[in-house]
């Protein structure tokens, strides 16, 4: 069950990415690009997403998911450095190459050798964090 | 009045309701917040290996959905850089940035600016700013983009 209902959540989403065009690089780039010829479409597209989002939230409060287990605990007050400087380094990427983690998967289909090149190195970044995360700690302390 | 708005607002609006309905199905159903790069980077660095079977059913569907839908919509350009160094670069930052954050632009953007998480709103104003400012440095300033 609770891989139908994956199955589900991920075809939405991949649905949802390809149809709002945010597998193209350039909308995405356009959006950030406030000094170009601006495109607000990711505005429309984010604006689009919280909306069910929320609605969902307030559901949680005193049940159960559908399945089994529990929902995610309230977010952390506590904001730390790894959430600054990964967001940061993060935000580079996505406006050098106009992709984030999503809509990197969801146009891999169609999207040419290009994708295929942006995603081994993001795949490669994501095996190489936890090691420079601890380094991170070593050199400068979080607290 | 609806024909004056451009299509690829309201085509925006359509897909971004699909994803918000895809995060609310993930955590209602499971329980899950449906970030993308925890969800990759979890069984990249075996973090998340002990539900490894939804993460993998939950991408197959990210990357198979699009393909299906492409015989409707025709091809479509992404205009993808074609600098391979760009692109290597950029999906280091991505990679490396996402997990150190712990989050991306559907799970600190889309999930957690809808519970209004303080971390959520203070990463996506830094990844956004960040994201701006490459693109003037690298656009406008060196060209490269």
């Amino acid at each position: 069950m609770r891989l139908i209902f994956a199955f589900i959540a991920g075809g939405l989403f991949g649905t949802g990415l390809f149809l709002s065009g945010m597998t193209d690089t350039a909308k995405v780039q356009g959006w950030l690009d406030i000094f170009g010829n601006w495109d607000p479409t990711l505005a429309f597209v984010m604006g689009g997403a919280i909306v069910p989002m929320a609605v969902a939230w307030q559901l949680v409060p005193g049940r159960k998911p559908l399945t089994e287990g529990s929902f995610p605990a309230p977010p952390e007050p506590r904001l730390g450095r790894n959430l600054v400087v990964g967001s940061v380094m993060f935000g580079m990427g996505w406006g050098l190459a106009g992709l984030c983690p999503g809509p990197a998967i969801a146009s891999l289909s169609y999207g040419g050798m290009g994708h295929w090149i942006f995603l081994a190195a993001m795949l490669a970044g994501m095996v190489l964090a936890p090691s420079l995360r601890a380094r991170l700690d070593r050199a400068v302390p979080a607290e | 009045m609806l024909s004056s708005i451009p299509s690829d607002w309201i085509w925006g609006l359509a897909g971004g309701l699909l994803i918000g309905l895809g995060g609310a199905v993930f955590l209602l159903a499971n329980g899950r917040f449906m970030g993308a790069s925890g969800l990759i980077g979890g069984l990249v660095d075996r973090s998340g290996w002990s539900n490894w079977a939804e993460r993998v059913v939950f991408l197959a569907a990210v990357f198979l959905l699009p393909l299906l839908l492409l015989p409707a919509t025709g091809t479509v350009d992404t205009h993808v850089s074609d600098n391979w160094l760009v692109l290597i670069g950029a999906g280091l930052l991505v990679g490396i940035g996402t997990r150190i954050a712990n989050g991306c632009t559907s799970g600190h953007g889309v999930c957690g600016i809808s519970r209004l998480s303080l971390r959520g709103i203070v990463a996506t104003v830094f990844y956004i700013m960040a994201g701006g400012l490459t693109v003037i440095l690298f656009r406008h300033i060196l060209g490269v983009i």
